[in-house]
């Protein structure tokens, strides 16, 4: 029998037990539905770690330092390590930026300070944040905004900080905080030898002229550290302080601009280590963070950082990790999902064999009138399948509803307690493909075991007149 | 094989020491035992015999509905106990018509779509089918019941249809089981007109199974007349 016939004949029968076959397809509608629903929950909640993953900063990010800078801690000689170094300086920092996959590279600024407000000093510790960090979500659900521009003079303050300021940390927003900061300045004699073409951009913009910048060609020997404060308007408060990088785990009362942070890097930790040794490399950074667009990339990143002949360091890619954890939950969220699934396929069954002790006689009659056991088979699997493709239809339909009903509640608590909405289930189109064939797949197989009695049927006995 | 009969006398169907038994527990039932006929082509052939005899067997046994335990049947010289079950439904499906006294119309479809289903089943062209349905209606005279449903028809339309439905792959063996057991005596003989002019119209060669001596007499060519699951008698028409 032709594709088309058989179709023809299938829905002719499938219509003509109309209720007991939606019944049927309803019933693997609802397997369908529990599996596509527990599915997209796995995924859902994937992609929300994922992301969560993603806004630490951690795992997309290649923390790049001088080659020798690990050996540098063990007793390799200072000559040995002058000769090797690539420096990590601005030129490095442009080289690094124009790597494949990066997508910012930025110093990891961090130093202690001193901050005055209302009168009162309080010791924190100042970090630069990139402006990269604007759009990753690290700062979703901060109170307030952030910074209007690269070099403004405002400050995000970390919530224990901003506690301690006021009782009403909200209030601090628009306020004013004066930052105490201590600047190197070369010794008069020094002077003559500074220049404005050695300078990097940062020092225009009317901030402090940063310290490291300067001096380039003179010697080391002489400068004074001058005590300089800046005001700095508070635009918002986070809870936590996110990660910035490697260097970053150290937490940082107030956020400032990258860029006002470079300009203000002045008391550094490598500034006083190149104090003491004498030695200062300017214009060289202790570290750089570089950002990888793919936390899948990190790997690629690392080794092109490191054919550039500098040390590179990443976290091994928590999402491939992840992943196997997840694929390992939506097994188990897929097996019971599927019991569901099981269960309607013995409806087919049953359904199927039912349809062949009332159909015997026209079983029988189409045997008679030239239908082969292979059209009767065939027959039989286009019911089971055609029912498969309704359930699994009708199936995803329903599990996308209930997935968006697990969101939908979920945000209503979630607002209740004054938290981001987030979304906790997700259909993407390969499930929908894959929960629909699977539905065929299975009604297919139910339909094995009725298709084959039906097909064995002997006519003769089917026809015996009664 | 076979090519030595000449078209005029060629040979329909060839049953030779077919037996049909049936286990029953620990007796066998023998519906058919060691039945030899030769029907040649174009013959009106009547089956008669007592109930239980053999009848419905024997003509099952002919249609490929069913294997004889033992022995041959060739239809066009082709022997239909080595056919594999696909090859007797294109048997079934080309070379046979066949009618049943229950008429066994399918209940839910019109008597177009009755007819249509063995051109379906045989994968004729649908631009073709319309046409052989239409001349198979016409020819049992039912051209203006073509959308009813049996359940509209009388049992002599019943029965025309399903006349209809054997013909309409254009068979070369039409057989019939008792295609009159269910009608009145005239209704019946509406019937038995039909299949005559099919027989002589068409040349199609008609095995028939009934009880009734005298409808045999009136119609058939020949009559063969069964017992005991044996051939007793086996005799051309006195005219
Ligand atoms: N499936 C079966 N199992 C057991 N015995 C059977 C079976 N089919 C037929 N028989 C037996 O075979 C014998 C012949 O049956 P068959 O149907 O051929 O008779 P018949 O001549 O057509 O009778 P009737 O005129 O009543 O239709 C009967 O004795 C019957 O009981
Ligand atoms: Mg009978």
């Amino acid at each position: 029998m032709k594709a088309r016939d058989l179709a023809e004949l299938a829905g002719r029968n499938l219509r003509e037990a109309l209720l007991r076959n939606s019944l049927t397809t309803l019933g693997i509608g609802v397997g369908v539905a529990s599996l596509v629903a527990m599915l997209s929950l796995g995924v859902g909640l994937q992609n929300l770690a994922q992301d969560r993953l993603a806004r630490t900063g951690l795992f997309d990010a290649v923390f790049v330092t001088p080659k020798s800078a690990f050996a540098e801690m063990g007793q390799v000689s200072r000559a040995a390590r002058d000769q090797i170094v690539t420096p990590l300086d601005e030129d490095a920092r442009k080289r690094l930026a124009q790597l494949p996959n990066v997508v910012a590279v930025y110093p990891d600024i961090r130093f202690p300070t001193e901050i005055h407000y209302d009168g009162k000093p309080y010791a924190t510790v100042v970090t630069g944040v990139a402006p990269y960090s604007r759009n990753d979500g690290t700062f979703d659900g901060m109170h307030g905004n952030f910074f209007s521009g690269a070099d403004a003079n405002e400050a995000i303050l970390q919530i224990d900080l901003a506690k301690q300021l006021s009782d009403q940390p909200d209030s601090l927003i628009g306020k004013d905080v004066i930052l105490r900061y201590a600047e190197r300045r070369p010794l008069p004699a020094s002077e003559t030898s500074q220049s404005p073409n050695t300078g990097k951009p940062q020092t225009a913009n009317g901030n402090p002229s940063p310290s490291n910048s300067e001096g380039e060609d003179s010697q080391d020997q002489g400068f004074s550290i001058v005590t300089k404060e800046l005001t700095l308007r508070v635009v918002g408060i986070i809870e936590t302080e996110p990660a910035g990088g490697f260097g970053a785990f150290g937490r940082g009362g107030l956020l400032i601009p990258l860029q006002a942070a470079e300009t203000l890097r002045a008391a550094q930790s490598n500034d006083l280590r190149d104090l003491l040794r004498g030695t200062a490399r300017r214009n060289t950074y202790e570290s750089l963070t570089v950002r990888v667009n793919d936390p899948q990339r990190v790997k690629d990143v690392e080794d092109a950082v490191k054919k550039l002949d500098f040390g590179a360091f990443s976290l091994i890619d928590a999402s491939r990790s992840l992943s196997l954890v997840f694929a390992v939950f939506d097994l188990f969220l897929g097996i019971f999902g599927s019991l569901a699934l099981v269960v309607a396929s013995l409806g087919i069954i049953n359904t199927l064999v039912m349809a062949i002790l009332e159909r015997r006689r026209e079983i029988g009659i189409l045997k008679a009138l030239g239908a082969g056991d292979r059209d009767v088979r065939r027959l039989f699997f286009v019911e089971a399948g055609a029912m498969g493709l309704l359930g699994g239809i009708l199936g995803v339909a329903i599990g996308w509803l209930i997935g968006h009903a697990i969101n939908f509640g979920t945000n209503v608590y979630l607002r209740g307690r004054q938290l981001p909405s987030i979304s906790v289930t997700a259909v993407p189109w390969w499930m929908v493909a894959l929960a629909i064939i699977f539905s065929i797949l299975v009604s297919l197989a139910a339909g094995i075991y009725p298709a084959a009695r039906a097909a064995r049927l002997d006519p003769v006995e089917a026809l015996r007149y009664e | 094989m076979g090519t030595t009969n000449n078209s005029i006398s060629a040979t329909a169907i060839r049953v030779e020491h077919v037996t049909r038994h049936y286990q029953m527990g620990a007796t066998v039932v023998r519906a058919a035992n060691d039945v030899n006929m030769r029907i040649r082509t174009g013959e009106f052939v009547a089956l008669l015999g007592s109930s239980g005899s053999g009848k419905s067997t024997l003509l099952n046994l002919m249609a490929g509905l069913d294997r004889p335990t033992s022995g041959a049947i060739f239809a066009h010289d082709r022997n239909l106990a080595e056919m594999n079950s696909q090859e007797l439904a294109q048997h079934r499906s080309h070379t046979i018509g066949i009618v049943f006294q229950a008429f066994n119309l399918l209940p839910r479809m019109t008597l177009e779509e009755n007819v249509e289903l063995p051109l379906r089943l045989a994968e004729v062209n649908r631009a073709e089918r319309t046409a052989r349905v239409r001349e198979a209606v016409e020819r049992v005279r039912l051209g203006t019941r073509l959308t009813h449903r049996p359940t509209e028809l009388s049992g002599g339309e019943q029965q025309r249809a399903a006349l209809a439905r054997a013909l309409v792959n254009r068979p070369t063996i039409l057989l019939a089981d008792e295609p009159t057991g269910n009608l009145d005596s005239a209704t019946g003989d509406e019937i038995m007109l039909l299949l005559k002019e099919i027989n002589e119209n068409l040349g199609m060669t008609i095995v028939m199974v009934t009880h009734e001596r005298p409808r045999a007499e009136r119609f058939a060519h020949r009559m063969i007349v069964m017992k005991d699951g044996k051939v007793v008698s086996d005799e051309p028409k006195q005219s």
